[in-house]
């Protein structure tokens, strides 16, 4: 456990002081709630009976730091590692195996934690979006389950990336899209009921409803345990996918 | 004599139909410093990666420390340190914190200042690796390959792409791994690194050992024929000669009773890179 201790603290300085990681997993999801609330602010959103666009837009920019704090950000840098001859060299060491891995998703898991109180603040400090104290335990719950399911994805999906110059554009094509279709960048009450559909066979739009459940109070449970349990099972096969097909070693050269 | 650190029996790895190791027996013991010569291809970090348990061999027996490589576990490998052919250490740690970082991984570290001052980085330990000159992370690279204290270190290809200085360098630090008593493999194209590096050298070409033994007896460099060149009324001549001192003398006592002089006499023997060229060549 002192070990896997040791190698995050690492990994949190190694991610502190990339600027592209801080741009993209920190600044970049900030930029967005301001400029969507900046753009939608004096509108509402059809749901709930009707609420505030920013009281819409909080956790749906909350769901996607978490995303990208994980999925993303473990993706791009396993593969920069991988490619580097990091990981390969890392495995010449009586270090297990496993804590290297354990110490770059604790550093994803407290970013997003992070990410959940920055946004949360803003959010609050900006817009008067509520921090639903109360519901706390259920929404760092399903915001634990939800990071690292796609901690287990984002792992996965480095087998399928075979450059580091591929990294980024291979993420993207995933991600973006599915944001636009699962309510994250446009809210559901603007969305045709087939894109819901089409968006419910994947992980980001049954957590961004989970995680929205938890976030906004209405008339159901805190805790949507249908949702999040869809985000387990992915990330479960995510985590089967990544025993199998994970490489320690350079794909060129 | 102490058993062999490194003690290898026929062994062989084919990559499909390519055979990239044909066959190879080798010996290093312990404090020794064992180079690895030859071409790029020839074969030398697949035979070194099958070493350090990366790669599975087709065939043959293998010992590293008394140990299969392939099912060694974590206290073997607490016991050799690797620097890796091509690895782009991570730019945004400092020197320190990379060492640091490496011993952690260790139960019985060397200290990290003393293995700082060891690749001669002291003035460098709070720069970011990224900062640094290709030269100066490689001594990095090594650092991290030392702070475990190991009994066995690999180097793969130590200095390739360096320029002279970094280089000179770079032996300096190497050098002075043997004065801690460290069993060195390491693997170069260069011959003049063999030379002033290793105890013993193999050359290996195209999967197979040619030649080994020291430096200066590689290849029956001590007996093979001298040459003798000179000008002789603006002629270069050229003779080769295995009793170098007898055909020396005749040659002069000549020049001495007609009166001339030997313009540009040279007496040379085979260099260790003619021997190097000629044994890889000739495959």
């Amino acid at each position: 456990m002192s070990l896997v201790w040791h190698q995050f603290r690492y990994d949190q300085k190694v991610f502190w002081r990339n600027p592209a990681s801080v741009f993209f997993t920190v600044a970049f999801p900030v930029i967005l709630l301001l400029i969507f609330a900046t753009v939608f602010g004096d509108q509402t959103v059809d749901v709930r009976g009707g609420i505030e666009t920013t009281t819409y837009y909080v956790p749906a920019i909350i769901t996607l730091a978490v995303i990208s704090a994980t999925m993303q950000s473990l993706a791009m840098s396993l593969v920069i590692a991988r490619e580097d001859g990091r990981l390969k060299r890392g495995r010449g060491t009586p270090m297990p195996s496993w804590v290297f891995i354990a110490g770059r998703i604790g550093n994803s898991i407290v970013v997003a934690l992070l990410m959940l109180a920055l946004i949360a603040a803003i959010g609050r400090l900006l817009y008067g979006v509520d921090i639903p104290w109360g519901r706390l335990p259920a929404i760092v719950l399903t915001l634990v389950v939800g990071a690292a399911a796609f901690c287990c994805l984002g792992i996965a999906l480095t087998a399928a990336i075979p450059s580091q110059d591929a990294a980024a554009p291979i993420v993207n094509a995933l991600l973006l899209p599915l944001y636009f279709l699962s309510g994250v960048f446009i809210p559901d009450d603007q969305l045709p009921s087939g894109v819901i559909h089409f968006a419910d066979a994947f992980p980001i739009r049954h957590f961004f409803e989970a995680f929205f459940d938890a976030y906004v109070p209405g008339n159901g449970a805190a805790v949507s345990w249908d949702n999040l349990a869809v985000v387990a099972i992915w990330g479960a096969v995510g985590l089967l996918l990544a025993a199998r097909f994970f490489r320690w070693t350079p794909r060129g050269g | 004599m102490s058993e062999p650190v490194i003690s290898i029996r026929g062994l062989r790895k084919s990559y499909g139909e390519v055979e990239a190791v044909r066959g190879i027996d080798l010996e290093v013991r312990r404090g020794e410093v064992f180079a690895f010569l030859g071409p790029n291809g020839a074969g030398k970090t697949t035979t070194v990666e099958i070493l350090e348990g990366y790669r599975k061999r087709s065939g043959g027996e293998v010992a590293v420390l008394g140990e299969d490589p392939e099912r060694a576990g974590r206290e073997w490998r607490a016991r050799i340190g690797i620097v890796l052919q091509s690895c782009r250490l991570d730019p945004y740690l400092t020197v320190r914190e990379s060492i640091a970082l490496y011993a952690g991984y260790y139960s019985t570290p060397r200290p990290v200042e003393e293995t700082i001052a060891h690749v001669g980085l002291e003035s460098k330990a709070d720069a970011r690796v990224g900062s640094l000159s290709g030269g100066q992370r490689r001594r990095v690279d090594v650092g991290m390959a030392l702070v475990g204290d190991p009994d066995l270190l690999f180097l793969d290809e130590p200095t390739t792409g360096f320029d002279p200085s970094a280089r000179r360098q770079a032996w300096e630090t190497i050098a002075g791994l043997r004065e801690l008593g460290k069993t060195i493999l390491l693997t170069t194209h260069y011959m003049d690194e063999a030379q002033r590096l290793a105890d013993r050298v193999a050359v290996i070409a195209k999967g197979e050992i040619v030649a080994s033994g020291t430096p200066e007896s590689l290849g029956d460099r001590e007996s093979r024929p001298a040459r003798i060149a000179y000008r002789e009324g603006g002629r270069e001549v050229s003779l080769e000669t295995t009793t170098p001192v007898r055909t020396l003398n005749e040659l002069t006592a000549e020049a001495l009773a007609e009166g001339r002089e030997l313009e540009g006499l040279e007496v040379t023997r085979p260099s260790l890179e003619d021997v190097y060229l000629e044994l890889t060549e000739q495959r």
